[in-house]
């Protein structure tokens, strides 16, 4: 996993040359570790910090009603301006798509980004939006009724990425 | 957990760690009340009713308010416009509502148990806005909301409710939360509206009131409901407030840490001293903002377990 952060850290610096336009902001729960970790090493590439912010997506999401609610609500902490950045949505999982709709839907109640780039650490496939990472720590082909989890130190324990057999 | 009802009807049947979600679920819908764009697209496309039978202001905006900061439409349904006038039954008024695809139906009505009969037979969810003198469930979980923001928790904390307990659906909803969480309750007021029976509910019972509120985290005030007593309960308002109002000199003698929190409306000058009402330690404005966000949190949670045809999935 630090392997694949890293990489991720290098390409964003490499893609974005005004490093003091860029935000990252992670998704609840697992992207808010990884935005955290990406936060630090580009910190240490760019010689500055690099703001974090926090997202849950629940309320913006389109399929509330077609599940039955295993809802934790997680706080969203955007604690600056992200109008006129380019922000780093940062998400554990890229599956079918709605969470990032969701976020890009909830980023717009906060202001208006200059670009908003997607940073994954597993990309799963099985995409039911036309949305594509722009950082991807890992591609794993996956059936859809597998189930991909993730767990990260932060959680206690170690940094894991766990395929469930359906 | 998962969140699986349908319904939130009464606080009696909801389990601790059920209550908890919604708190922990409001706190999330507080802090976009505080945001330049106060409004989510959580429940897009639903209809909320307001069915309002009894009188009311404040709730019902809040409840308003709250549908609409999740985008979802509101019809607002009073008893003196509708048909109810003209000799409608309320099965046929909710019939009607049901007809005209409401996915949700927040009642207040002056029979208790009115909203769990709407929930025997409507297809939507129904939200119990407060029903006779049985219970209101939203202001008992924006209360323990309150308390748990200013106090950080809820066990061990000792509540006392003062006031007209015996018509209060709001001491009945309260003292099932706060019992349930892990508080220790004691109820006070004259002896004709604070029964020994609540003894029951597992509170203690007082008619001192400088005993009743001098150990109290906090001390919730009830209004003299004077429009649900059938006869006099107690001699005079005058009496009421020497007796049992919260003065300043009664207030000096409790805890400084203790807190103090009121429904709404106030009666200022009766059951509590207007100065007291506007103080530091005065949470009837929070009360306000915290129930909006615990609104929409039940809205939230209820438009959840549901499936898309009105089906528990």
């Amino acid at each position: 996993m630090r392997r694949a952060l890293t990489r991720i850290a290098h390409e964003i610096a490499e893609r974005n040359e005004t490093s003091a336009e860029v935000v990252l902001v992670g998704i609840q729960r697992g992207g808010v570790f990884l935005a955290r970790r990406l936060a630090a090493m580009l910190a240490s590439i760019w010689n500055h910090p690099v703001p974090v912010g926090e997202l849950d997506v629940s309320m913006h999401r389109d399929d509330l009603d077609q599940q039955a609610s295993n809802i934790k609500m997680l706080p969203t902490v955007i604690p600056f301006d992200i109008t006129g950045k380019t922000v780093i949505l940062v998400d554990d999982v890229l599956f079918s798509g709605r969470t990032t709709r969701a976020a890009l839907d909830a980023l717009n109640d906060f202001g208006r980004p200059q670009r908003v780039q997607l940073a994954v650490l597993v990309d799963r496939g099985h995409r039911e939006l036309p949305i594509k990472a722009d950082f991807v720590g890992k591609n794993f082909p996956t059936a859809p009724r597998e189930r991909i989890n993730v767990h990260f130190e932060e959680e206690g324990g170690g940094d894991e990425v766990a395929l469930e057999k359906a | 957990m998962v969140w699986s009802r349908r319904h939130l009807l009464d606080i009696e049947s909801l389990s601790a760690e059920e209550i908890l979600t919604v708190l922990d679920t409001a706190r999330a819908f507080k802090a976009v009340g505080e945001r330049a764009i106060k409004k989510v697209p959580a429940l897009r496309g639903k209809t909320v009713v307001n069915l309002f039978i009894e009188p009311s202001t404040r709730t019902r905006i809040s409840f308003e308010l709250a549908a609409q900061r999740l985008t979802a439409d509101v019809i607002n349904f009073s008893a003196e416009a509708s048909s109810l006038k003209k000799g409608e039954t309320l099965k046929d008024t909710a019939r009607n509502l049901q007809a005209l695809n409401a996915d949700i139906i927040v009642i207040r009505h002056s029979a208790s148990g009115a909203p769990h009969f709407l929930a025997r037979f409507l297809e939507a969810s129904v939200i119990n806005a407060g029903d006779g003198a049985h219970e209101h469930p939203t202001q008992a979980l924006l209360d323990a909301f309150t308390i748990r923001e200013k106090k950080g928790r809820i066990d061990g904390l000792n509540v006392t409710i003062l006031g007209d307990i015996l018509y209060s659906r709001v001491a009945r909803s309260n003292i099932w939360a706060m019992t349930k969480l892990g508080a220790r309750v004691t109820l006070c007021g004259p002896s004709t509206l604070v029964p020994r029976v609540f003894e029951q509910m597992g509170c203690r019972v007082t008619y001192d009131v400088n005993e009743a509120i001098a150990d109290a985290d906090i001390i919730n005030l009830l209004r003299i409901q004077h429009e649900r007593q059938r006869k006099t309960m107690f001699p005079s308002l005058g009496e009421y407030t020497s007796l049992f109002g919260l003065t300043q000199a009664r207030l000096a003698r409790t805890k400084p840490e203790a807190l103090i929190m009121h429904p709404g409306p106030i009666n200022r000058g009766v059951e509590i001293d207007s100065e007291i009402a506007d103080s530091k330690r005065s949470l009837i404005i929070d009360q306000v903002t915290n129930g909006l966000a615990v609104r929409m949190a039940v809205l939230f949670l209820i438009n959840g377990g549901q499936g898309p045809q009105g089906v528990a999935v």
